[in-house]
Order: C-alpha cells, then structure tokens, then sequence
C-alpha cells in the first residue's frame, strides 16, 4: 500500500467520523469556545458554583431530551413533555410529603409517565392519528388536570432522603451522574441493540422496516414507552433539585426539550441523529444563558439570542445537508 | 374521497356542537343568553382570525408555531412605536401591523428559500420573536391609550361585538379563496403532493410565501384587537396560543399532513371549544378541568374520524 493511498483511506476515515458526527463536534466546539471566551471576561462564569448549576440545574432538560430524541428519530414528536414532567414532579412531591417510602415515591411516577406514553404510543401506532395531534391533546389534559388537582399550590417540607437530586457523592450533584449515565446508555443502545435499531428504521422508512421483519407497531410503542421512562426521571430530578415543587412547569418546557434534540442534529424528518448531541445542545442552551449574565446582557434579551441561535444552526444544517447531496 | 368526505366530518362536529350548545343551555340558564353567546363571540375572535390563516397553512401540509409570538411581538411593537417612539397611534397600529406582517413573511422565506421545514423555522423564529417581545419591552407594560382605541376590542357595531364583524368578514373571505380560487386550490394540491404540485406548474414558494405572510398579517390583526381589549400591552401576549389554534384547526378535520380541510370545519372547531369553555365554567368546573375537556374531545374527534375511515376500507 503506498504512502498517498493510506493517507486517504486515513483522510475517508476521519471525514466518515466528521460526518457521522457533524452537528455533534459543532455543538461541543461551541461549549468549549463560549467557555474559554466568556471566561476570559468573566473568570467569575468558571467557578465551581456557577459551572454545579449550568450542569446540575439542567440536567432534567438533556435527560428528557435523550427520550425526545429516540420519539424524533422514529419519525414523531411529543409536544406534552413539558405537562408531563410537571404532573411527574406534583405526583413525586405528594408521595414524598405524604410518608410514603421513597423508593415508591421516585418509582410510582415513573412508571405513571411509561403508561401515559405507551399509551399514546399505541393510539399513535395503531390508529394513525398523528402524534403531534394526540400529543397536542395529552397536553391539555396533562396541563388542565395538574392545574385542577392542586390548585397552584406549591409541594414544600419534602424529607431530605427523597431529594435525589441535591445529594452530592463525591462532591458532584447527583443530577450530572444521571445526566452523564443516561446518555450513554441510550446512545449504547441506540447503537448496539435491535431495538435501537428498529427505531431509526422505521424512523427512516416504515414500511421498509417492515419488510426488513421489524414490527413497526409495536416499535413505536416501545420508544414512546421510553421516552416515558426518560421524562419520568427528569421528572424525579426536577422535582427534587428544589426546596419546592411549583404546580406549574417552566413555560415552553417542551420546545425547549424539543429544540435540544434538533440542534444536537436529530432530523425532524426522523431516521438519524444521536442522543449525545442532544445532551450537548441541552448543556450548550444552559451555558449561553449563563454566558449572558456573567456578560452583563439583560436577562431579557435571553430567548432572542436563543432564537437566532436556533436559526443559525438549522440554516447551517440546511446548507451542510445540500452540500453533502 | 372529496367534498363528500369533509362534509362527513363537518357533520359530525356540527352534531357534536349543537350536543355540547344543548347539554350547556340545560346546565346552566346564563349560557344560551344573547349577551353572553356574543361575548364568548368577542373573545374567540382573536384566536378566530388567526385559525383561518393556521387553516391554509395546515392545508399546504405545513404549520405555524411562531403565531403567539407574532401576537406578543405586535402587541408590543405597538405600544412601543406609540409610548417611546411618539407616533400618532394610528401610525403605530399600522406599522406594528407591517412588523407583524413581516414576521410572517420572513417564516415563509426561510421555510422556502432554504427549505427548512416548517416546524423546525417556526420552532426557532418561536423563540426569536418571543425574545425580541421581551429585549424590546424589558417586561415593562403600556397603558393608558385613548379611548377612542378601546373601540376595535370592546366596541360593537349594531349590537354585535366589532372583531365578531371583522372574523365574519375574513371567513367569508378566506372561505372564498381556499374553497373557489385558483389560490386555494393550489394549497391543496401542494398539501396533497408538493413535487407533483411543482410539475403541475403550480407556484409552490410563492403560494407558500403569501400563506405565511397572511398568517403574520392576521396574528398582527389579533394582537391589535387583543390589546384594545384587555387595554394595555405585555409580552407575554398570546403565549401558547399557537396550541389553541392548531387544535381548533385540526379539530375542524384538516389533516395535520396537508391536502385536507376547510374554513367552516375550523370555525366550527373554534366554536366547540369556545362553548366547552364557557359552558363548562358557567356549570361550575373550574378554569383548568375545561382544558382537559377540550384534549379529550380532541382526541376523541380525531380517533372517531380515524376509525369511521378504517370502516369504510379507506
């Protein structure tokens, strides 16, 4: 083999490399400028305080993003997410409160938000109803129903066992660990398992994974019923990271869940994408808004420059997927 | 497969509607008065007009996320350019309306001229002109307009609310242009099979562009009347309203994958989830247990259409 053909086969590798995982380097190149950049402004942005709650205090975003991936990459999307993960925490906290074991009271709802998902898994799969309709009307429900049950009181008095969030082994907030674990183990199995690869086939092409022998039906059901398991636990964790549980979830919640999916490089149109870039944009998001406090820029200018941070990296997206074809 | 089958569902969410309308009289004595029908007529409005354009943008197969944001953003481009710019209000009216329209317009190029699809260029432009509401109005409000303005969101015109008059009018309109003209019925062909709509020699972007604009133009409308309404301006101003409206839309039995529906299926669909609303809490549910009724009749509209389809070996 001579010298100039190892060192294309060696230029076709890393090009591969660059290729599979474009949207994911230019996420993790962003967090790495913005933190060396703002830094240097603010050397204040790198203490270990300020660096616990970009990572801790959105934890529950990229663990929920990590399901919404998987919904997207099989060709649908759940826009109730953010409903759910408020119904998961008021359900958490009320067991908490109300002396039940914690084990329960972290379990019970997540489980809860599987059943929810699985079932608007098989309305989806088996009725055809689009899953933005059915998910646009769990989102009435999820949102009503919270809103009618507590009547916008606020949980407080949780004992301290079942603030999984807040523990810290080795000095780390528990939230990272899980953040970290969960991402791995979702882009392991999105890899290496049939089931993971079930989701991007009929992400893909549907009918085509059907005659490859996968189930679609029963796919779709799974990887709602995941995503269940994803929202769930962010569910637990945003219960937990606070004193209190507000009846109430951060507004947009979900587009916000569903935006770091699609700027990790998760495709609307399904069939590719990877959960670690979702977990990097989630990270990317909290870091900029972050940024913009240590840079004296008015907290209200915040989604603006979320915006047109959105913008830009679709409209990249766009030209990158038009050179590459 | 065509006029008969929108027919079929607009029965049954016709049915539907005048249940729900009789169930509520019999709950309570003040829902079926004069007085209050034409004041749940005056509230629906704004969500109204901003439905009829939602409708030609389902039909093209796409969709608006960004129309509560366009709301927020006109409705404070309109105090600003009156309080802290000095223009005469009329002037302000008209230019946060050419802002509103403009962020219409530029959903539509973006999704056109660079073909990003819809959900994902109003999902960003969403958070963009939400964000602009927000630098702009660093969440101050504005009050203390004229009087004379409060007439587009609380006058009347012969007895009958004035933004009942103005969605009466622009759904006669928007019936005309998607069900009659050549317009409409390039919608549809572009919801039902955009390539095959391009070799048909049917102008896609163009279409598309002016639905999106329309789309801004009226969510500008919205916002104007809002604020005449409720008499100042805030950012979070229609915030979560897109849902509203796509679930009046798709309610109304126009697929959410384009090629299907029509106007009077969206102004019924707005109607029977305005009169669960009022219905509900005039019996005495409380606020938020009427959201939950409007997803459960979502739901159970569309999965009764999806089986009644199934039936018929479609």
């Amino acid at each position: 083999m001579t010298a100039a053909a190892a060192t294309r086969i060696g230029r076709s590798n890393f090009q591969r490399f660059i290729g599979g995982y474009g949207q994911e380097i230019v996420v993790l190149l962003s967090i790495v400028v913005l933190f060396v950049v703002v830094g240097a402004v603010n050397p204040r942005f790198l203490s270990d305080n300020n660096i616990n709650s970009i990572f801790a205090g959105n934890a529950y975003i990229a663990v929920a993003a990590i399901g919404m991936s998987m919904i997207i990459m099989a060709g649908h999307i759940d826009v109730s997410v953010g409903a759910l993960i408020g119904v998961i925490a008021t359900i958490a906290g009320t067991l908490a409160v109300n002396g039940y074991p914690v084990w329960i009271a972290w379990g019970l709802p997540i489980l809860f938000s599987m059943a929810v998902n699985a079932s608007v898994g098989a309305l989806v799969a088996y009725t055809r109803i689009p899953s933005i309709v059915v998910t646009l009307g769990m989102l009435s429900i999820l949102k009503g129903g919270l809103i009618s049950v507590t009547n916008g009181e606020w949980i407080s008095n949780m004992p301290v066992e079942f603030m999984i969030a807040q523990m810290r082994p080795f000095g780390i907030p528990s939230a990272v660990y899980f953040m970290v674990v969960l991402t791995i183990l979702a882009a392991l199995f999105m890899r290496y398992t049939d089931f993971g690869r079930a989701i991007y086939a009929v992400g893909g092409n549907m009918e085509a994974a059907r005659a490859a022998g996968i189930n679609p039906e029963r796919t779709v059901v799974g990887v709602f019923a995941l995503h269940g398991l994803f929202a769930g636990i962010a569910g637990i964790l945003f219960a937990t990271q606070l004193q209190v549980i507000q009846s109430t979830v951060p507004p947009n919640l979900e587009l916000t869940v569903i935006t770091a999916s699609v700027i990790g490089g998760v495709s609307i149109l399904g069939g590719i994408g990877t959960v670690i870039g979702s977990t990097l944009a989630a990270i990317l998001f909290a870091c900029i808004g972050s940024a913009l406090i240590f840079l004296n820029v008015s907290a209200y200018w915040l989604r603006a420059v979320l915006g047109l941070m959105i913008l830009a990296t679709v409209l990249a997206d766009m030209a990158r997927r038009r050179r590459a074809t | 497969m065509t006029a008969e089958r929108f027919l079929r569902h607009e029965t049954i969410l016709a049915v539907l509607t005048v249940i729900a309308l009789a169930v509520l009289a019999a709950l309570s004595d003040k829902f079926f008065t004069v007085e209050n029908l034409l004041n749940q007529g005056r509230l629906m409005s704004e969500v109204g007009l901003v439905a009829l354009a939602m409708t030609f943008v389902i039909v093209t197969g796409g969709i608006d996320l960004s129309v509560g944001s366009i709301i927020g953003l006109t409705a404070i481009l309109l105090g600003v350019f009156w309080k802290n710019v000095g223009l005469p209000l009329p002037a302000a009216m008209f230019a946060a309306l050419a802002c509103g329209t403009f962020a219409g317009w530029a959903n539509g190029f973006i999704i056109t001229r660079f073909s990003v699809p819809p959900l994902i260029a109003t999902l960003a432009t969403l958070a963009l002109y939400r964000g602009l509401a927000e630098g702009i109005s660093e969440a101050r409000s504005v009050r203390g307009y004229p009087e004379w303005f409060f007439f587009f969101g609380q006058g009347e015109v012969l007895g009958v609310p004035f933004q009942l008059w103005l969605l009466g009018i622009a759904t006669v309109i928007a019936i005309v242009i998607l069900g009659l003209t050549p317009f409409g019925r390039a919608a549809y062909a572009i919801g039902a099979n955009e390539t095959a709509a391009r070799f048909s020699g049917i102008r896609v972007h163009a279409t598309k562009l002016w639905i999106y604009t329309a789309a801004g133009f009226l969510s500008g409308l919205a916002a104007v009347i809002f604020v005449s309404r409720v008499t100042t301006t805030r950012s979070d101003m229609g915030t979560g309203w897109e849902l509203d409206i796509i679930t009046g839309v798709v309610l109304g039995g126009t697929s959410i994958f384009g090629g299907r529906g029509t106007i009077i299926g969206t102004v019924l669909g707005l109607v029977l989830i305005q009169a669960l609303k009022n219905g509900l809490s005039l019996s005495g549910v409380k606020g938020d247990g009427t959201i939950v009724v409007i997803g459960l009749v979502l739901i159970g509209a569309i999965l009764a259409g999806a089986l009644f389809d199934k039936n018929r070996g479609g």
